[in-house]
């Protein structure tokens, strides 16, 4: 008798190559605009760049498309295996944040793909930003493979190759113009409905100048705040949206004096101040919503700002929309 | 004037390190040095509470009160009455 039990295929290998093609980049353009967030996703497993060997090295990432492709055409010309952890298409930061890019994650998947048949050493190289996922002594005790963290930016790892040594570059995320720049397209196209539905809402109320303020309170927020982050004073992001906010009403409460000469004094300023209270305080908001999107706000820091500036931005949006609406009754 | 991110819930207890240093080479912002065998707290202001230093410290010399830190989630689970904040909103 055969005991078939004995008897089990080695679990696949997928191939991979270091090349993006137009079809990975229209991929890549489709997500940085927030088509189909969850959907760029690769299948899970164990994938074979080049011709690995038992000796090739093991890169560790997510299976949102952007991860792997970064990882895959950085090493371009290195042979080596890469494990693709199930995080349900969602990038190695955000998923060990929460826990998908995690120890019993990358436990079962060394498993599930049978790695201590593939390779001869027990290494596996994580991207940093893994970290807040993974115990790295607890994989070590359940599967035998050394976690090394490699650097933050896969485009480092030739380099980290080289020496195995990350320097505190490497180790270290910034936040720069470019980072900045391209979270715009997302954000965009998430708030444009909402925004024109308002924007219709306030033409029928308070005529053309009120739909445009509703578009340039919001477009500050979306394009402006993300450019100009650092050079915003305050710390805080509410009040460096106060700030912008506060910028960009301020031509419009201008227009007021511009545009009704022939009002009372009163009624100007009243409709002046109402566009000064109410486009900083929806700014505001907005930018404190922005925190989410940064890398370098804490969880204490965030909770802070909304006890200290919800109040605040309650009080003044429910003020310029009261002295908006007096002042269009009150002649 | 009130700066919300001049305190974060990061303690490191230096009599617990073993000089492992893996909580220079997890951390993003650079908040711990090596000094000689032990790990040193340089930049407290600059933690962004994300809990990998905690996870992967062996001996437990660091704890931090990392989870979901985005505005809107926990703006939502103040509104539903929920104790922690989640990370579903897609």
């Amino acid at each position: 008798m055969i005991d078939v039990s004995s008897i089990t295929a080695a679990p696949d290998i997928f191939p991979a190559t270091s090349r993006l093609t137009a079809s990975n980049r229209w991929d890549h353009f489709l997500a940085r605009v927030g088509w189909k967030r969850s959907e760029h996703r690769v299948k899970p497993g164990l994938y074979a760049l080049g011709k690995p060997t038992p000796e090739s090295p093991v890169f560790v990432t997510a299976n949102y498309t952007l991860s792997f492709d970064a990882l895959r055409s950085a090493v371009d010309g290195i042979d080596g295996y890469i494990l693709v952890l199930d995080t349900q298409g969602i990038n190695v930061w955000c998923a060990a944040g929460k826990g998908t890019f995690g120890t019993d994650e990358v436990v079962q998947r060394v498993f599930a793909t049978g790695l201590k048949d593939v390779v001869s050493h027990r290494k596996l190289i994580l991207p940093q930003l893994g970290a807040p996922g993974v115990a790295a002594h607890e994989v070590k005790k359940r599967t035998g493979f050394k976690v090394e963290y490699g650097p933050v930016r896969a485009a480092d790892l030739p380099e980290y190759l080289r020496t195995r040594q990350a320097t505190a570059e490497m180790r270290s995320v910034q936040f720069t113009l470019r980072d900045r720049a391209t979270l715009i397209p997302v954000e965009l196209v998430h708030i444009i409905l909402p925004t024109l539905i308002v924007a219709v809402i306030l033409y029928f109320i308070g005529g053309i100048v009120s739909s445009l303020a509703a578009v340039t309170t919001v477009l500050a927020e979306t394009v402006l705040f993300p450019i100009l982050l650092p050079w915003l004073p305050t710390h805080n992001f509410s009040t460096k949206g106060f700030i912008l906010g506060g910028l960009a009403a301020l031509p419009f409460a201008l227009t007021v004096f511009l545009r009704h000469p022939d009002w009372s004094w009163y009624r100007q300023v009243g409709q002046a101040l109402g566009f000064l209270f109410a486009m900083p305080a929806v700014t505001a908001f907005l930018t404190l919503n922005f925190t989410g999107s940064t890398t370098f706000t804490s969880r204490t820091g965030v909770r802070r700002e909304i006890f200290a500036y919800i109040p605040v931005m309650a009080w003044t949006f429910a003020a310029g929309i009261v002295l908006n609406l007096a002042f269009a009754f009150i002649r | 004037m009130f700066d919300a991110y001049a305190v974060n819930t990061l303690v490191y207890h230096p009599e617990l390190c073993n000089g492992c240093a893996m909580c220079t080479a997890v951390c993003p912002h650079a908040v711990f040095e090596m000094n000689g065998r032990k790990a040193r707290l340089v930049s407290p202001q600059a933690c962004m509470e994300c809990g990998a230093c905690q996870l992967n410290c062996v001996t437990d010399a660091i704890t931090v009160e990392s989870g979901v830190g985005c505005a809107a989630a926990m703006i939502r689970a103040a509104l539903r009455g929920q104790k922690e904040a989640t990370c579903d909103c897609s």
